[in-house]
């Protein structure tokens, strides 16, 4: 917004700064300056002059000291005599152990849920809006601890598995549902898996070639060749040839009750399992809506062109459909994503030790750094959702429609 | 002519014959929605099972529910081995779980009042249809809902409300001058009544004053939700219009702020409300609890309300900008007048879903020790000796008041959605 009448030259008074739209905003900017400096100004002469009569200061050596606690599920190699820092590390990682899991899960549930929600079928269509609105209605909060109760006082503790008759018994001989957590089968590296392994990542590469080669084909001479039992073949088969060649060097370790309590396997914590399963149920009824609303937002006449231009039914919706769909799925998902990784910090509530638990609880409270553990706190969320964003915008200008 | 003795020529009309019995009512509507195709059945079937088995897992547990006693083991008593709620803890404890522990038993009519004209209040904001004079209720319920549920004496919150009322005032008059002026004159206008009234402390009509920690309970939920999202609505307003303004130091102030708390979970800011913040302030000033995570709570919202109305501002076409402009309004009247209305009216969705998140994570502050609904619920009722193990029914009733309240709001913002609906579909 410019005036039109330009006032002459050399005539500025000070009321102009106010009146005159050319002056008026870099007063409002001065002004909100000085406001943001004073009230940081403020803030931090009170932080000091509090530190000063506490006889404290900011510092983060506390990091570099003994934790003196114990964490319940430790990823690398933890004791009580390991440094803060590590204890922060642990906890790092066990928020984004959980986070994978319920992201992994609940994208699942959710596409499950959503293409049910547009399904013929009546009975399955209710459901599923039970299911979303149920969900989506209360809070995350009340679902962790309903399902941190189901694993706790419902399930069977370990010596119920014991005995001629025993009350309990494994999920097919491999699972054990326990009120200390679930214990569930893991594999053993043996020496030369890791031949298998290279074998199974060779042929994913291979894999992806040979979907290319099919495409060069068809766009060069029109020839369609098949694509769905060769890359399931090239997918298996070496690597199981492989795992036999290498004399079966994975093996898997079955949990058995031994003592008061299982061994073996790998045991994934009651509180493990809440927090995984309610973040992925809670956030797969918001994806299940997200993923209705893509559907729906591509147009009918886009099916009915492809229709017309003689595409069979699962090429309409590989080609046509869900390309258009997921440009609007996949940014309110990522941002879903972010969700999951945030309301993870909701396992103080049970007691699962993600970074919340370890540096924003028990090393604050041990410490008595509040100012440092909550400053790290953020800046390791911080980091994620600003990098997980810029990833976004990536894509978001990537798919973003080439007009003319 | 031909002779028409003879031709066979109907006069009247057939009457219609009803459609095969397969093409009507319930036996039309079920081959159609349930079982087109033989996948259909097969998903029929498995659905109609899982709600057959859901209805077996829970209706015992429903029916053969237990009203009356006074502990758990009394509830298994009764029970005698088979399956059953015990409802009793409900009964027994409602009032904890509406109000907290400690709110004084016999003032549970001021918490209960002010939910009732809450409705009253809310009705004129969201029912436009209702007179404009309404909103003067609106206006007076904040005051008015404080003075109930925390008590003291009524004068309290009626000078902060005049305080307000004379910079309204003081503005309104001065305007027409110079707007700056108004707005100086309008603040100390402002700060000279609230001196009154604190110097003249007077005693009238005075309720017994609660304490802030001895609120808590679903009210508490309530009095966050509620108040944060009605503060952080202006202020998501103004933090969107700053991020979209041409003055690089407001929009940078405002992006800064914005994808700093969209990028921390709320537990950190409480953490910062609860540990963290009295570092920053004198130490003779000490705020209540609720205060500092009311901040907290309205500073988080604001920035996601800011996000959901730039993405209205931002959808709508550059002309509605450009006619504004044209017309000569300048940026205030553009923004009330002309592009306001429309973002807001195209973010209502998006406003509504945060205000539901809100209000869902308003559970939130039982983790640094509040008392409300979750709070109650894991703290006195299951640490309580006659009630420890129960833990459906309790978590069956919050989970139910939560889901009241969100699916209310998610419905009339779908009705409002088709109010405000002005193109033609």
């Amino acid at each position: 917004m410019t005036s039109l009448s330009d006032p002459q030259a050399g005539s500025f008074r000070l009321s102009m700064l106010l009146n005159d739209t050319r002056y008026r905003s870099y007063t409002f900017q001065f002004v909100a300056l000085m406001c943001i400096i004073a009230v940081f100004g403020y803030l931090g002469l009170n932080l000091a002059a509090n530190l000063r009569t506490a006889g404290l200061s900011i510092s983060f050596d506390f990091l570099s000291a003994p934790s003196g606690y114990d964490i319940n599920q430790r990823p690398i190699d933890y004791t009580s005599q390991s440094t803060h820092l590590r204890a922060s590390i642990v906890g790092i990682m066990n928020t984004l152990i959980v986070a994978v899991l319920a992201c992994a899960t609940a994208t699942v549930l959710g596409v499950a849920a959503g293409v049910a929600r547009l399904s013929p079928n009546w009975l399955l269509r209710k459901m599923m809006s039970v299911y979303v609105e149920a969900f989506r209605n209360v809070p995350v909060l009340i679902w962790i601890l309903i399902i941190f109760s189901i694993m706790t006082a419902v399930l069977p503790p370990p010596n119920a598995f014991r005995g001629e008759n025993p009350t309990a018994t494994m999920v097919m001989g491999a699972f054990a549902f326990t009120n200390r957590g679930v214990y569930a089968p893991w594999p053993i590296w043996g020496d030369g898996s890791w031949v298998v392994v290279a074998t199974f990542l060779a042929s994913i590469a291979g894999a992806v070639i040979y979907r290319r080669h099919t495409t060069k084909v068809l766009f060069d001479t029109g020839r369609l060749m098949p694509r769905g039992w060769p890359t399931l073949a090239i997918l298996i088969l070496p690597a199981v040839v492989m795992f036999y060649v290498m004399g079966r060097p994975i093996t898997l370790d079955y949990p058995a009750l031994k003592g008061f309590n299982f061994q073996g396997g790998v045991n994934m914590l009651g509180s493990l399992i809440a927090l995984w399963f309610a973040l992925a149920i809670y956030t797969g009824a918001f994806i299940a809506e997200n993923v209705r609303a893509g559907i729906l937002a591509v147009s009918k006449g886009q099916t009915e062109a492809a229709a017309s231009l003689g595409l069979r039914p699962n090429r309409i919706m590989s080609l046509v459909v869900l390309p258009q769909a997921l440009r609007v799925i996949i940014p309110p998902l990522i941002s879903n994503y972010l969700n999951i990784t945030k309301n993870s910090s909701l396992a103080i509530a049970v007691g699962y030790m993600d970074v919340t638990g370890t540096l924003g609880g028990i090393t604050l409270n041990q410490t008595g750094r509040a100012i440092e553990c909550v400053l790290l706190l953020m800046a390791f969320y911080l980091t994620i959702s600003l990098s997980i964003s810029a990833v976004m915008n990536v894509y978001n200008n990537s798919v973003k429609l080439k007009e003319r | 002519m031909a002779d028409l003795s003879r031709a066979f020529v109907r006069r009247d009309m057939l009457p219609a014959t009803p459609p095969p019995v397969g093409e009507t009512g319930l036996v039309k509507w079920l081959r159609e929605n349930l079982f087109s195709s033989p996948i259909n059945t097969v998903m029929t079937l498995v659905s109609a099972f899982v709600i057959w088995w859901l209805v077996l897992a829970v209706w015992p547990w429903l029916s053969n529910g237990v009203w009356t006693t006074t502990s758990l083991a009394a509830c298994r008593e009764v029970l005698q081995g088979k399956t059953g709620a015990c409802f009793s803890v409900l009964t027994e404890r409602w009032h904890q779980l509406l109000f907290g522990f400690t709110y004084p038993a016999d003032q549970y009519w001021r918490p209960t009042l002010g939910f009732v004209l809450l409705f009253v209040a809310a009705a004129p904001v969201l029912f436009f249809k209702l007179p404009r004079r309404l909103l003067i209720i609106t206006a007076v319920y904040p005051f008015l809902a404080f003075w109930l549920i925390w008590g003291g004496s009524i004068t309290v919150p009626l000078f902060v409300a005049l305080g307000f009322v004379a910079a309204a005032l003081t503005f309104q008059a001065l305007a027409k001058q110079a707007m700056a002026q108004a707005a100086l004159a309008a603040v100390i206008a402002a700060l000279v009544v609230w001196w009154i009234g604190g110097q003249a402390d007077l005693q009238v009509l005075v309720l017994e004053p609660v304490a802030s920690r001895d609120i808590g309970g679903f009210m508490l939920n309530m009095i966050l939700g509620v108040t944060c999202v009605s503060l952080s609505l202006p202020i998501g307003i103004l933090l969107a219009l700053g991020r979209r303004s041409d003055m690089p130091i407001i929009k940078w102030i405002c992006v800064i702020f914005i994808e700093f708390v969209r990028g921390v979970p709320l537990i950190t800011l409480l953490f910062v409300a609860n540990v963290v913040l009295g570092y920053f302030l004198p130490p003779e000033v000490t705020f209540d609890l609720i205060l500092r995570v009311i901040i907290m709570i309205t500073l988080f919202s604001a920035a996601y309300i800011a996000e959901v109305i730039r993405g209205g501002l931002a959808a709508l076409p550059k002309g509605q900008y450009e006619a504004a402009d044209s017309l000569g309004l300048d940026y205030a009247q553009a923004m009330r007048l002309i592009i306001l209305p429309q973002a807001l009216k195209i973010s209502i969705p998006g406003i509504v879903n945060v205000a539901v998140g809100l209000f869902k994570d308003t559970t939130l502050v039982s983790v640094i020790s509040m008392y409300d609904l979750v709070g109650m619920v894991r703290g006195p009722i299951q640490g309580a000796t006659e009630w420890n193990g129960v833990y459906w029914e309790l978590f069956a009733f919050a989970s139910l008041l939560f889901f009241v309240v969100c699916y209310g709001i998610s419905q009339y913002s779908q009705w409002l959605e088709q109010q405000l609906r002005t193109d033609h579909r």
